[in-house]
């Protein structure tokens, strides 16, 4: 048994299929109350960490408590305390929003009464009104989303894993879900365990983010803490010609952390972006037309880049070894 | 955009608390759901209905002359009855729609929660027990009306419908066992075929003092003869106890083989993940 103060806590976790070692060596501490993103590729292992600390899946090797519960000694204990809502939402098309969730009441053990008023409370919660009495199945994508986060949370859980829960999302129901999230946490004090492949949603909700990549943790911090890293300021130069040759002209500039060519483009890492970014200019000058220059603060995939190499783009890990970008498919 | 708020009941109502339910809660909640999606599903109740009363009624135009003259005092259409009866229950799943979970992902919603995972499918096979008795109730009523009498009386009737029904859930699960072992609905489909040689094998259309020598050793081999003799014995003869004893040691032996074959598979789906 952990200390109460931690939600989940994962000591060398090690999930493999056949071989192939989709979670290697994963440590985590999510102390209670904590929005904490799980950030990474598909394919980097983020799913298949959440089935495990969510009982679906026994660890192959290693340890994880949630909620003060041995997943793989306590499954039961640990199913009683946590709500889950996967990457795909896990609805009968066939039922009514209201018999799922008075079902998934049921199943946690509630009385009528404590069913009748978690659906009032929860009814209120998603607010998809009148349709909670019609079919699933005719629900948009964004209703089901909701619906099957309020199923998950009809007994009041203590950690709420959310796998993925704007993937496919339109921009405004992600903006939606962005706030529910963040009120669950505020108002509830919810332990709130997050994947997503978009960096900007880690940033946005995570109070701190776990970078994943190839089934092992690369990084963990607050984002600030994670930007910072990086470096205070991004200067992109779009060039017409190599942005590699280009590279090793501006690394030796004073004030500039790194370089890193990506395809037609220049991504400088600098103390101070303001104070640098005139040299920059005059130094990209002399080997290459420059046809764009931005500064920008780092974002959580300069830090994804530094660290791995590579970038997330429409959920898939991308490399810069060429200067075409590949995409690279990682098998789940 | 309208921003939700979380209700001020969160805060004030005290806070449920999950607890396991009973094995029993548990089962109930699960059949409940299944019993309320047939009526969304006829597909799935008339065929067997439909296939249960055409061979009624094909089986007895077919071989009513030829039978009724050659062997004394016999009544085809009470010895087509149970046939008929196991035709159509035999066909009486809910494995197709387990298929339908595991592919929409509610078989894990379902795993996430404190269930009992033995619970998920005697759930699923209380639904099938109800509905095979609920397929069985209209044969009989219209056997009686072509002028079969119960020879063991209105409980002998329900010990009929009982006996079809208990049978109907011994051979769901192979069904069953196909459905988590595939998550495949072609082969929980074909999972009735696996009846046909245990039907035809048997003294399903002749008794089997009628069947050839090499049939005759199959059918003493196949638990479906005992079956249907113990079936035949309500209709024909009245409370015949070793026929009965014989037909449910017959549908216990399949349950027991079926049963096996299924908490494997869902041993299996559940470690798998």
């Amino acid at each position: 048994m952990h200390p109460t103060d931690t939600a989940i806590k994962a000591e060398g976790l090690v999930r493999r299929f056949n071989g192939t070692t989709a979670v290697d060596e994963v440590d985590l501490d999510i102390p209670r109350g904590e929005i904490y993103g799980f950030l990474g590729p598909n394919g980097a292992g983020k799913s298949t960490t959440v089935r495990v600390l969510c009982t679906l899946l026994t660890p192959s090797a290693g340890r994880a408590f949630v909620a003060g519960h041995d997943v793989a000694d306590e499954p039961e204990q640990v199913r009683l305390r946590i709500g889950v809502a996967l990457q795909e939402a896990a609805l009968d098309p066939k039922q009514t929003g209201v018999q799922l969730l008075r079902l998934q009441g049921r199943l946690y053990g509630l009385s009528r009464r404590e069913i009748d008023r978690r659906l009032g409370d929860l009814a209120q919660l998603i607010d998809i009104g009148d349709a909670l009495d019609r079919p699933i199945g005719t629900y948009s994508g964004g209703m089901k989303r909701r619906l099957d986060v309020a199923a998950a949370l009809v007994h009041d859980p203590e950690v709420l894993f959310l796998d993925e829960p704007t993937t496919g999302l339109d921009p405004v129901s992600r903006a939606r879900m962005w706030e529910e999230v963040r009120r669950l946490n505020d108002e509830l004090d919810m332990t709130i365990f997050l994947t997503t492949q978009y960096l900007e949603e880690a940033d946005e909700l995570a109070d701190r983010v776990g970078i994943i990549n190839d089934g092992r943790l690369v990084a963990e911090g607050a984002p600030a803490t994670l930007k910072r890293a990086v470096g205070n300021d991004v200067i992109v130069a779009r060039l017409d010609g190599t942005a590699a040759a280009a590279a090793e002209r501006v690394e030796r500039l004073p004030g500039v952390h790194g370089a890193e060519p990506r395809g037609d483009e220049l991504v400088i890492t600098a103390d101070d972006g303001a104070a640098t970014i005139g040299a920059v200019a005059v130094a990209l000058n002399n080997v290459a037309t420059v046809r764009h220059l931005t500064l920008r603060t780092p974002t959580l995939d300069d830090v994804f880049l530094e660290l791995t190499g590579n970038r997330i783009e429409n959920g898939q890990r991308v490399t810069d070894e060429s200067d075409n970008n590949e995409l690279v498919e990682v098998a789940s | 955009m309208s921003v939700i708020s979380i209700p001020a009941a969160f805060d004030q109502a005290p806070a449920v608390r999950a607890r396991p339910a009973s094995l029993g809660r548990d089962v109930m909640s699960i059949a409940g759901r299944a019993l309320r999606a047939v009526p969304r599903e006829l597909e799935t109740v008339i065929p067997p209905i439909f296939i249960a009363l055409f061979f009624f009624i094909v089986n007895i135009g077919t071989l009513q002359h030829l039978t009724e003259s050659h062997l004394k005092s016999f009544d085809i259409k009470a010895f087509m009855l149970p046939t008929a009866i196991l035709i159509g229950v035999t066909g009486v799943s809910r494995a197709g729609s387990l298929v339908l979970d595991i592919q929409d992902g509610y078989l894990d919603r379902l795993l996430l929660t404190p269930v009992s995972r033995i619970a998920i499918l005697l759930g699923h096979m209380v639904a099938d027990v109800a509905i095979a008795c609920a397929l069985t109730i209209p044969i009989l009523v219209l056997s009686v009306i072509l002028g079969v009498s119960i020879e063991a009386g209105l409980i002998g009737a329900l010990v009929f419908i009982l006996i079809a029904a208990l049978w109907c859930l011994a051979f769901a699960g192979f069904g069953y066992a196909i459905a988590l072992k595939t998550g495949n609905p072609a082969a929980v489909n074909s999972a009735f075929l696996l009846f046909f040689p245990f039907l035809f094998m048997t003294s399903s259309y002749v008794p089997r003092s009628q069947l050839s020598g090499w049939l005759n050793t199959i059918a003493a081999w196949n638990p479906v003869t005992y079956l249907l003799e113990g079936l035949r014995s309500l209709v024909t003869t009245g409370w015949q106890w070793d026929s009965l004893l014989k037909a449910v040691l017959a549908i216990a032996g399949v349950g027991v083989l079926s049963m096996s074959l299924c908490l494997a598979a869902l041993r299996g789906r559940t470690r798998r993940g």
